[in-house]
């Protein structure tokens, strides 16, 4: 009965096809290690974010007059609404987590080298938008460090040559952020940029299932396959990396869940301080630090003593991601089988990028604008570094098969 | 590879058991959700008891109360209206209001009311067809409603009747009697809609 | 041993601490607030309706919500409001009419619901016992932690004034006087340092309570879903150890 129902759906819709292409019958390497975790894990994060979004909405008051009075309500008077509440802000914050660790996997194993170009432009799309997404959701709880953060940002639009004072204008809807603004970034925050996002990601998992999986020998699994035309290295996605993923969903949930039960505030980054005070266009609050994902970019704004370029070095920081592909002319992928000087120069941008984290959330000193410098240059060097190195990199040999 | 599992009941065992453990999270984790639906602290502090002061309400006269959002009307009901009660009884569908739930216990009477207060009617003005407000319509056979109206309370969505005590006519879409809300006497002048017992004087 | 080396860099930045809202470098005592003494709760709960809600409002916290939370008999509850006429659903809203606390603070005194959640229960609690006496200021009282603040010391009565011990620096015009510690009251108080202080203990106990109730849930489940989720990955991990059984590599 239940089999002729499900004959029936598949002779009509291409369930089973689907199944088999992308779970089933998709092979994947079989050595996979830690860091692959996070490709499913976001995806899980993703799905949070939309549904405890969804329920926020039900109860959220878009407005300069109610925004910041519905928050709390939802977190006193909803029933279980400081759950959903806390699961939405601590999901932000390890969507983050998660993206930053899925992105240096990607740099570490060379997962955006040919055929992955495309995957990883879909990937530095999705980073920008949900930077995007996050920025205007961190104004809708309307507290100080929402108005003042948002007013920081928007005001970076401004150095713009010629159109820039009129684009900040544009972006905000009013001559101050308000309530105009408000309503503009909480229809495009809970509307239009998850729209995209959704679409994004599924032009990174296409793209990904196109070309198969990259793994931590950089090994291409394609290129040895048994008489049947499975590759011999692969292994089917279900139910093999389910199964993996689940647990690794569990470990993943107990921490976030740790999190949410006992350090909401993740110590004043994850739920800022201040914002607990309802948003005054009239009082600036002594420190305005960015929250911690956006941090490492903000260090580097502030590192440059110039308001246009600040704001370039800063968009650049982003954008120049992008060309990675290019930029390293190296055919090994790992990191495995690549030199010394390219280890050193990877995991110097790493502990730049930490360390930029780190400055972008302090208030700022002489001494800390001399460190943010120092580690801007250490970003930047990366990529010059990257496209010398790998012009005549002594490699080691990669194996034929994964090892 | 992927050989047959060299213990299949094992494996079935612990799929079984993830299944379990996963459907049981799930479960779990819908309760926050669909427990949010309820009605907040805020709509039950909306709902907290209502007290309405009777001492100016004349013979005939009605006044509208909202308890929890509703609109609940209390009529001072005239010595002649009381008196046409018992004669309606052969005309509504449920004169003895046997169904429980349309009022408390101590309004299980033809006044539908509080014993020694049978002048005062206090129900919710909701009509138990669809939703609208019954109008207040004391007046004894008037042009639109014909000879044989008495006096009661008439809903212009539907045109479902009820007597001067709620009770609905036969033959018309409301199935039940409009509901009399739980309510206490405070004092001789004052009633609190929502009230219970130990509000009473 | 280079990714334990990645995660301390990370849970170094996480536990990075972050700039306080208040500005001043007086050091912070702790105010060894235990939400799960019920009874402390409850007297800072009296002492805030007496003293604070006059001129206070903490329009986000409902009576009743402290009745449930507290576990208080409705008797209990009835100490804490105002008046008769105060229901379980109503807000602890103060009387004091905001034009007239504009006339005489300046300001108009601010909603103390969240109060502990900017600042931090350790700054609330020294805030409150760190008035000292200044004759330079409107209600010649001054405040350690919050400098120029606009509250006379309330509980002055109670407390005694204390009295600043200030060091100069420099000389001349250029000398500035700079707070460095506060001594006890000349005339003491009704109540003993002790008393007094854990009064304010009490208090600020209650506050941080007010400005998340939400913490009481989060400690009561918290175990439960931790216990779940280790059950969850306990038995994951061995579904996964069964299926990988097949991988020969």
């Amino acid at each position: 009965m239940i089999k002729g129902l499900g004959k029936w759906v598949d002779d009509r819709l291409p369930v089973s096809h689907f199944w088999n292409a992308h779970l089933a019958k998709y092979y994947v390497p079989h050595n996979f290690n830690f860091w692959y975790y996070f490709g499913s894990l976001l995806l899980v994060v993703f799905v949070l974010q939309i549904v405890t979004g969804i329920w926020l909405t039900m109860s959220y008051k878009p407005s300069a007059e109610n925004a910041f009075a519905s928050v709390e309500y939802i977190m006193r008077d909803v029933e279980w609404g400081w759950l959903l509440r806390y699961m939405h802000s601590t999901g932000a914050s390890f969507f983050f987590i998660a993206v930053y660790l899925h992105i240096f996997r990607g740099m570490m194993y060379g997962s955006y080298k040919k055929p992955r170009e495309l995957i990883w432009i879909f990937g530095v799309l999705i980073l920008l938008v949900l930077m995007a997404e996050a920025f205007m959701g961190y104004l809708l709880p309307w507290g100080q460090m929402s108005f003042w953060g948002a007013q920081v940002i928007i005001s970076l639009f401004s150095s713009v040559p010629v159109i820039g004072p009129d684009l900040a204008l544009w972006i905000r809807g009013d001559y101050v952020i308000s309530d105009v603004t408000l309503n503009r970034f909480f229809a495009l925050h809970v509307i239009a940029l998850p729209l995209v996002l959704l679409f994004l990601i599924g032009g990174h998992i296409m793209a990904l299932h196109e070309v198969g999986s990259n793994n931590p020998d950089g090994v291409e699994i394609k290129e040895h396959k048994d008489s049947s035309g499975k590759p011999v290295d692969g292994i089917p996605f279900h139910p093999y990396y389910t199964v993996k993923d689940l647990f690794g969903l569990g470990v993943f949930m107990f921490i976030f869940a740790a999190v949410l039960f006992y350090w909401p505030d993740g110590g004043g980054l994850f739920l800022e301080h201040p914002n607990f005070t309802p948003a005054n266009p009239l009082q600036t609050p002594e420190h305005i630090a960015p929250v911690w994902y956006f941090a490492p970019h903000y260090a580097i704004l502030r590192a440059v003593p110039d308001k246009f370029f600040g704001v370039l070095a800063m968009t650049l920081a982003i954008l120049i991601l992008f060309v990675l592909p290019w930029i390293d002319r190296n055919r090994t992928r790992s990191i495995r089988y690549r030199s010394t000087a390219f280890k050193v120069n990877l995991f110097a941008f790493a502990a730049a990028f930490i360390g930029l984290g780190y400055l972008g959330t302090q208030a700022p000193t002489a001494l800390g604008t001399l460190a943010s410098q120092l580690l801007s240059a250490v970003y930047f060097g990366f990529f010059v570094a990257v496209f010398f190195i790998s012009r005549r990199e002594r490699t080691q040999p990669v194996p034929e098969r994964l090892q | 590879m992927a050989d047959s599992p060299s213990n299949p009941a094992r494996r079935r065992f612990l799929t079984g058991a993830a299944t379990a453990v996963g459907a049981v999270g799930v479960g779990f984790a819908a309760v926050p959700f669909l427990s949010s639906f309820q009605p907040s602290a805020k709509a039950q502090a909306a709902g907290a008891p209502v007290d309405v002061n009777i001492g100016k309400l004349s013979p005939g006269q009605m006044t509208t109360v909202a308890w929890r959002g509703k609109p609940v009307y209390v009529v001072h009901r005239t010595e002649r209206m009381l008196e046409i009660l018992p004669r309606m009884n052969d005309r509504l569908r449920d004169p003895d209001s046997s169904v429980a739930s349309q009022q408390p216990a101590f309004a299980t009477n033809i006044y539908r009311a509080r014993q020694t207060h049978e002048r005062f009617l206090v129900i919710v003005g909701i009509c138990t067809h669809l939703g609208c407000a019954p109008t207040y319509r004391p007046e004894v056979a008037p042009e639109d409603l014909g000879e044989d109206w008495l006096g009661g309370f008439f809903c212009p969505c539907h045109g479902s009747k009820f007597d001067m005590s709620g009770r609905v006519y036969k033959g018309v879409p409301a199935p039940t009697n409009l509901e009399v809300p739980p309510y206490v006497y405070v004092s001789g002048d004052l009633i609190r809609v929502g009230g219970t017992e130990e509000d009473a004087a | 041993m280079i990714r334990i080396t990645f995660f301390l860099c990370l849970v170094g930045l996480l536990a990075a601490p972050n700039a306080k809202a208040a500005s001043s470098n007086y050091p912070l005592e702790d105010a060894e607030v235990d939400l799960g003494d019920k009874a402390s709760l409850y007297r800072g709960a009296q002492t805030f309706m007496d003293s604070c809600a006059s001129c206070h409002g903490a329009k986000m916290m409902r009576f009743g919500r402290i009745g449930d939370d507290l576990g208080l008999t409705d008797e209990q509850l009835a100490v804490l409001m105002p008046d008769e006429s105060t229901k379980p659903g109503d807000v602890i809203e103060t009387n004091m009419p905001p034009e007239y606390a504009e006339r005489v603070f300046g300001i108009v005194p601010p909603d103390l619901t969240l109060t502990a959640r900017v600042n931090g229960g350790d700054w609330l609690y020294t805030y409150l016992v760190s008035f000292y006496e200044d004759p330079d200021t409107l209600w010649g009282v001054n405040n350690a932690v919050f400098p120029l603040v606009s509250m006379p010391h309330v509980l002055a009565a109670e407390q005694g004034v204390k009295q600043p011990v200030y060091e100069t620096e420099g000389e001349g015009e250029d000398a500035k006087r700079r707070l460095v510690g506060l001594e006890s009251p000349e005339r003491p108080g009704t109540l003993t340092e002790e008393e007094f202080e854990q009064k304010m203990r009490d208090l600020t106990a209650f506050m941080v309570y007010m400005s998340e109730p939400a913490a009481l849930l989060r400690a009561h489940y918290g175990p439960y879903v931790l216990a779940f989720l280790l059950i969850f990955t306990l038995v994951m991990y061995l579904l996964k150890k069964e299926y990988w059984r097949d991988i020969k590599h």
